[in-house]
């Protein structure tokens, strides 16, 4: 068992190179650790500029002037946004005056509409009182000569009636006669 | 390790995966040979680029999903900086972010299968939670002099209680980095052994379902533990950070 184990640490150490007195843990094996403590150095020495002289900056800038676009697009979009709505007053007030406007015209040409109308018929009436005046005046003309035709027909005829009958024709007692035959 | 090889013909090397291996041949490793913990790093590194150097390559004002991503790592570390240290933490937040980088991507590289864990080593971690423990102790009494010994001087309790008060207070900042840093290699190291150990099993059919289940499962929550620790680490350095930046006592 001692030898199995002497052999199975000496194929350890082959295996590791320098791991000759300690199988354990490769980490405890501290004549490594000077190499491990200059890459390390140098390691962190390169990230060290990488990250200092190069990507922070770059990325910090980015950032920065996204931060930066960013702001001043919310700005412009409020901006805008302000524009829109006073756009949209103007128009609500553009359309409210139109509509007044149209009310008023509206309300112009009816009146205007009713005072013609009025007058034109006032107009109207007055010319039909005229006419009927002379109208009735020459309706009253006609009765009158028509009352005097019929006496004068009837004189005629009562005269060519008495004729008729072979009386003398006393023109002055037909004329009497027709009159109060006519009255009655 | 010998015992189980003999017995069962299951073959259990949970933590071979974290050994440090050169990665050209040879046995010796001295400070500057390039091994797997180049290998990985490096590629740390490179994620790390095409993400943040790559992905942002655009600059677009609308982002691009890479850019996207990027943006949102950017501003989840800077919130995190100013909502837990405050504005005048936000100086160090290259470094904070350079922290919060190299661990998120060098736990998500290490589960890559085959991969090599660099945050499981505790000497990596313990480097990095002494780097912070040491700035932030540096930090505190360059900014506040010998006022940031205030710290340990609880105003609030009762005059008797104070010394001892300042006793544990001390304790505690000096235990940090150790549990720092323990927390982070601890975690990685943990999940990525089981899940070795899980495909041991598969070696055996009659249990290789569930083997492979078993992984599975660990896998996805191995995603959420290595993106956790790195946060976790993070918040850590900015409650730290805190201490030596802020004016606000705790």
């Amino acid at each position: 068992m001692a030898t199995q184990t002497q052999e199975a640490v000496a194929h350890g150490a082959d295996a590791a190179g320098h791991v000759a007195a300690n199988v354990g843990m490769p980490q405890l094996d501290i004549s490594t650790f000077s190499n491990q403590i200059f890459w390390l150095v140098v390691t962190l020495v390169l990230i060290y500029m990488l990250l200092s002289r190069v990507a922070l900056p770059r990325i910090g800038s980015v950032l920065a002037e996204r931060r930066g676009m960013i702001t001043s697009d919310i700005a412009a979009a409020e901006e805008l946004k302000e524009k829109a709505s006073e756009a949209e007053q103007a128009y609500q007030k553009a359309l409210a005056d139109a509509r007044n406007e149209a009310a008023r015209i509206i309300a112009e040409a009816k009146a205007e509409i009713a005072k013609d109308l009025q007058q034109a018929t006032a107009r109207a009436d007055e010319e039909l009182a005229v006419k009927a005046a002379e109208a009735e005046k020459r309706i009253s003309a006609i009765r009158a000569s028509a009352l005097e035709s019929v006496t004068l027909v009837a004189r005629d005829t009562a005269e060519a009636v008495v004729a008729a009958f072979g009386g003398a024709v006393d023109a002055k007692a037909v004329e009497t006669a027709v009159a109060t035959r006519l009255k009655g | 390790m010998a015992a189980e090889e003999a017995q069962t013909g299951l073959v259990f090397h949970p933590m071979d995966q974290f050994i440090v291996k050169p990665l050209f041949g040879g046995d010796a490793i001295y400070w500057y040979t390039p091994t797997n913990v180049t290998l990985w790093m490096g590629l740390t590194v490179l994620a790390v680029a095409l993400l943040f150097v790559i992905g942002t390559r655009g600059r677009a004002v609308v982002p691009t999903r890479m850019q996207s991503v990027a943006e949102m790592g950017y501003g989840f570390v800077y919130k995190m900086i100013e909502d837990v240290t405050g504005k005048e933490g936000l100086k160090y937040f290259p470094y904070v972010m350079t922290l919060f980088c190299f661990i998120v991507f060098a736990n998500f590289v290490g589960l890559l299968p085959k991969s090599f864990t660099t945050t499981s080593h505790i000497a990596v971690t313990a480097v990095l939670a002494v780097s912070v423990f040491a700035a932030v102790t540096l930090l505190g009494f360059a900014k506040k002099g010998v006022g940031f010994l205030g710290l340990f001087w609880v105003s609030s309790a009762p005059l008797a209680l104070r010394p001892i008060l300042a006793l544990i207070e001390v304790i505690s900042y000096f235990v940090r980095p150790v549990s720092h840093s323990i927390r982070l290699a601890g975690n990685m190291m943990a999940g990525h052994a089981v899940i070795k150990v899980f495909a041991a099993f598969g070696a055996i059919a009659a249990i290789s379902p569930l083997s492979i289940l078993a992984i599975t499962a660990m896998y996805g929550l191995e995603i959420l533990v290595c993106f956790i620790q790195a946060y976790v680490f993070t918040i850590l350095t900015c409650v730290y950070l805190k201490d030596a930046v802020g004016d606000a006592h705790h």
